[in-house]
């Protein structure tokens, strides 16, 4: 794709608009995607972990993973209507907000969401069954109930990032006065090279994210002295399969670095900051990029080329090859990126340091300092993810579909923007505020652990 | 039927199936909220909740149903409607937040009092805006109020007027009156006659107002909107009106003698019938001067999203087919059986084999993810997959 489209190619299905509240609209945007993809992340994950520790209950016969594993999906469900709410509320944003985009292209992507919207169908289906099917069916086939949502987190994922996939390395249609024609929709979703490296950094951001803020709960329980059994495995499950996923997350990142080096060279300048076009370029860690270069940052040298091209000599395309106004704002991107990357490097080497411990010894690290650090790893996950939203929305300004059509020829022409936008943020602290309050009342609700063995006793079958 | 007018048809499914479900899940809202917020109306309140609590969020689907099929099938005419009609549509989402947080809160906390007063006042407050800001867009649309462009109609008389009114509160009145139906049917088989006794009594009453609203809503179309008004007493529009009405009586009838099981399924009929005769009125025209036929997405589109949907189906229906089934079988019922036996412990396989795996597929899927192309990088992602599964696997074990 080519970034220098003269501009009576560009896409536009209605007539232009003004908006002047454009800035409005794309932070109201943003704000309610922040909001939905934490929730999206536990959509994704938790009913691995539920299922994972009901199964150990099925071998076991175990009474106490299945009190974990009802507690867990009572919380599982009280999120998915959260999530299911405000995806809600951005379905209804892509209209509301950018009525141009979905008429120029609805018909290019729209069907992604379509299939999406038969994973949701099942989601919700079964995890109604499995939540509310408790004790009403046999062991194995409540397990069995429960495989679907697995099953649709990832197909959901799949279609909806597919369509982000495809604004970001646009294809499958031809553009005539405006419009998309010859659209072939399969091809423009599923033939995308951006999407597979996408879903996979982001399932496993969903692993991560999801896996680290539970386990954050418990670890903070641990340092306040609750260390039982039940807490223990509690927290077993969620930090092993998010210190899994987070070495490997390392690897996709550089994956998906790479295709936007191929598809999207003016987003892979932002993220670095290389103002100009340059053989053998560095990367700098830190610092700010200000005229044309990045200051105060710490230079490797060679390093961008090595990673973006697999070569140290490589020319890599710098920010002055298009117009300034074709040029997102770097600074933002570019902190947005080294914030996700210096997270995922932390949050890599916790995972070693667990996977190691727990490899060899069978327990936790047990000492105050590692589980200060699963506290700090569930918020700090939840700061990459956004973090690396922000760097690849923004980065891919000024156009909402790169390369076709301007954010600005997308947007809405009817007034009301900041009131929506003002309202909106009032709800969300309401729900925010209401999330918070079930939590802390599923958590705290009494343990209905089956009676554990008297201490004597134990002793005694201990010797 | 062109291949472009089956996408509308299948809005149209969507719709009533939305209205039929979902709508009943907002009249359970109703009820809640006219129960009001004493200990008289606990037991309405309690079976009212509990009776949407499985199904709400599948329900509620549909509604993202209809909004993808409309902005893939006629992306034009879904801009043009979302910018004019930004208003209710908004109002209406944010209608749909605040209903689902305050069901979560009160699942969260269902033995809490103190709090149970202001959640249920945004449950049942939310649950009569929802229905009545999106029956007044579509009353905005029956009406010719929507022209072609981005916010071109009138940000609000388009939807502030006597017809979207009309629909609007017809939407509500629906709602609290196929609620009633079903919540007396599930009292009937939950053996609690006084609450079938309570229903009954709010179903036969919100019956009528339907009906009227319906009757007397004909005056407001004929005054307000003619061409729709024409459309719905002529031809195949006159019929569904018809069929909708007569059965509509047989429902209440059906109510009135106790047979709320048959009673469900007509009055799902009589709403399926009413939104029938609003596609017929209004076809060929989507939006003023842009027909279905013109509004349409390309060929490859409209096959792809008619064989998406068909594939969607073949696993949906059985889904909706079981829950719907479970629920209806009164399997989630407070007090219903319980399920079996605990399973029996097995002992644990061996497996010594797998952390060894586990840290091949790890070195193998860097090395190839860093390194390889096509089919190369599928196998190294797969194998950090697989490293990911066997992972869990062994270090739960
Ligand atoms: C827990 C979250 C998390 C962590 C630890 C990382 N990322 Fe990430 N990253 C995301 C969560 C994320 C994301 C889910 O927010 C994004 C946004 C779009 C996407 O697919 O994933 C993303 C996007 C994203 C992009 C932009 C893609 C685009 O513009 O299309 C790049 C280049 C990277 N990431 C690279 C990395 C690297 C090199 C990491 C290693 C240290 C890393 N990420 C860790
Ligand atoms: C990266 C982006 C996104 C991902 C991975 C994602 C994934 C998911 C998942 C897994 C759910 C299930 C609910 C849950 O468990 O919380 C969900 C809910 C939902 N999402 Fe998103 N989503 C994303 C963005 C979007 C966007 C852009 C839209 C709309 C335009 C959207 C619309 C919805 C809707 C409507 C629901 C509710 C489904 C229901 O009613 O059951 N999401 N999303
Ligand atoms: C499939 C998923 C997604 C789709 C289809 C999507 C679509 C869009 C659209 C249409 C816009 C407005 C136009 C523009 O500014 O380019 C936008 C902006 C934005 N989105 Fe996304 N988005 C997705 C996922 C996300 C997620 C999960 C986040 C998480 C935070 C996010 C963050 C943002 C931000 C920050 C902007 C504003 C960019 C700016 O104003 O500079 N997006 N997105």
């Amino acid at each position: 794709m080519t970034i220098d489209l003269p501009a009576q190619l560009l896409a536009a299905a209605l007539p232009p608009v003004e908006q002047e509240h454009l800035l409005e609209a794309r932070q109201m945007q943003a704000l309610s995607f922040a909001v939905h993809i934490p929730l999206v992340c536990f959509g994704i994950a938790f009913p691995s972990m539920v299922l994972l520790v009901e199964s150990l209950y099925l071998r076991t016969g175990d009474e106490l993973y299945r009190t974990l594993a009802k507690r867990w999906s009572k919380v599982m469900i009280a999120l998915f209507a959260v999530g299911v709410v405000t995806g809600t509320i951005l379905s209804f944003e892509m209209g509301l907000l950018w009525p141009n985009f979905m008429a120029t292209f609805g018909d290019v992507f729209g069907l992604a969401f379509g299939l999406e919207g038969f994973s949701f169908f099942v989601e919700a289906i079964f995890i109604a069954i499995y939540v509310y099917g408790w004790d009403r069916m046999s062991p194995r086939l409540h397990l069995l109930s429960g495989v679907p949502v697995v099953v649709a987190g990832l197909t959901g994922s799949l279609f909806v990032i597919s369509v982000n996939a495809w604004m970001n390395n646009p294809s499958g249609f031809r553009l005539e006065d405006g419009r998309a024609v010859d659209v072939e929709p399969w091809d423009a979703l599923f033939g995308s090279a951006h999407l597979w490296p996408e879903l996979t950094h982001m399932y496993l951001a969903g692993l991560i994210v999801a896996g680290f803020l539970v386990a954050a709960a418990y670890a903070w329980g641990w340092l306040k002295g609750r260390r039982g059994r039940y807490e223990r495995i509690a927290l077993a499950v969620p930090l092993t399969v998010a210190a899994l996923a987070a070495p490997v997350q390392v690897v996709a990142g550089d994956w998906i670095a790479r295709r936007v080096a191929d598809d999207q060279p003016t987003k892979l300048a932002a993220l670095e900051g290389l103002g100009t076009t340059t053989r053998g370029a560095p990367i700098h860690v830190l610092g700010w990029y200000d005229d044309g270069e990045v200051r105060y940052g710490i230079e490797i040298p060679k390093l961008l080329s090595l990673l973006a091209e697999h070569d140290p000599n490589a020319t890599i395309r710098g920010l002055d090859a298009v117009a300034p106004d074709y040029r997102p704002p770097v600074n933002i991107v570019r902190v947005a990126f080294q914030t996700m990357v210096g997270i995922g490097t932390l949050l890599a080497v916790l995972g070693v340091v667990h996977l190691a411990t727990w490899f060899r010894r069978r327990r936790f690290v047990e000492s105050r300092w590692f589980h200060w650090a699963v506290v700090a790893a569930g918020p700090a996950s939840v700061v990459a993810l956004i973090a690396g939203w922000v760097a690849t929305e923004v980065g891919r300004q000024p156009w909402v579909v790169y390369g076709v059509m301007r954010t600005s020829a997308a947007v809405t022409g009817a007034d009301g923007v900041p009131v929506g936008y003002a309202t909106l943020v009032v709800v969300y602290l309401g729900l925010g505020f209401a999330v918070a309050w079930i939590l802390r009342r599923l958590a705290g609700r009494p343990l209905e652990l089956p009676p554990e063995p008297p201490p004597i006793l134990e002793a005694h079958g201990a010797r | 039927m062109a291949l472009a007018e089956v996408p509308a048809v299948l809005i149209l499914v969507g719709l009533a199936a939305y209205v039929v479900f979902a709508g009943a899940d907002f009249g359970a809202g109703l009820w809640y909220l006219l129960a009001g917020p004493g200990r008289r109306g606990r037991a309405i309140r309690d079976f009212s909740y509990h009776a949407m609590a499985p199904v709400w969020e599948a329900n509620h689907v549909w509604l993202i149903f209809v909004l993808v099929v409309a902005w893939t099938a006629y992306p034009t005419a879904f801009g043009s409607i979302a910018s004019t009609l930004a208003l209710p549509l908004f109002v209406a989402a944010v209608g749909i937040i605040l209903r689902g947080t305050a069901y979560a809160l009160r699942s969260g906390a269902p033995q809490d009092r103190e709090t149970e007063g202001a959640t249920g006042f945004v449950f049942g407050a939310s649950s009569i805006l929802t229905p009545l800001a999106l029956g007044a867009a579509v009353g905005a649309i029956a009406s010719g109020r929507v022209p072609v462009g981005n916010a071109e109609g009138d940000l609000v008389t388009s939807w502030l007027n006597a017809t979207s009114l009309l629909i609007g509160a017809l939407a509500v009145a629906t709602a609290g009156y196929l609620a009633a139906v079903y919540l007396a049917g599930d009292a009937v088989r939950e053996r609690k006659p006084e609450l079938a006794r309570a229903f009954r009594v709010r179903a036969l009453a919100m019956g009528l107002v339907a009906g009227a609203l319906a009757v007397g809503g004909l005056v407001v179309l004929r005054e307000d909107s003619r061409p729709l008004f024409d459309g719905l007493t002529s031809g195949a529009g006159l019929a569904a009106v018809l069929v909708s009405a007569l059965v509509g009586l047989v429902t209440l009838a059906l109510v009135r003698a106790g047979r709320y099981e048959p009673a469900r399924f007509s009055a799902a009929l009589a709403v399926a019938a009413i939104v029938a005769g609003w596609g017929i009125a209004q076809s060929p025209d989507l939006l003023p001067g842009l027909t279905i036929e013109d509004a349409a997405a390309g060929r490859s589109t409209l096959w792809a999203l008619l064989i998406s949907i068909a594939a969607g189906l073949v696993i949906l229906v059985p889904s909706l087919a079981l829950l719907y089934g479970l629920v209806l079988r009164g399997r989630f019922d407070l007090g219903a059986p319980a399920g079996q036996e605990p399973p029996q412990p097995q002992a644990t396989r061996g497996a010594r084999g797998l952390a060894a795996a586990a840290v091949t597929l790890l070195v193998v899927g860097v090395a190839l993810t860093l390194f390889a192309d096509g089919i190369a990088l599928a196998i190294g992602v797969l194998s950090l997959v697989g490293f990911i599964a066997l992972g869990a696997i062994e270090f739960l074990r």
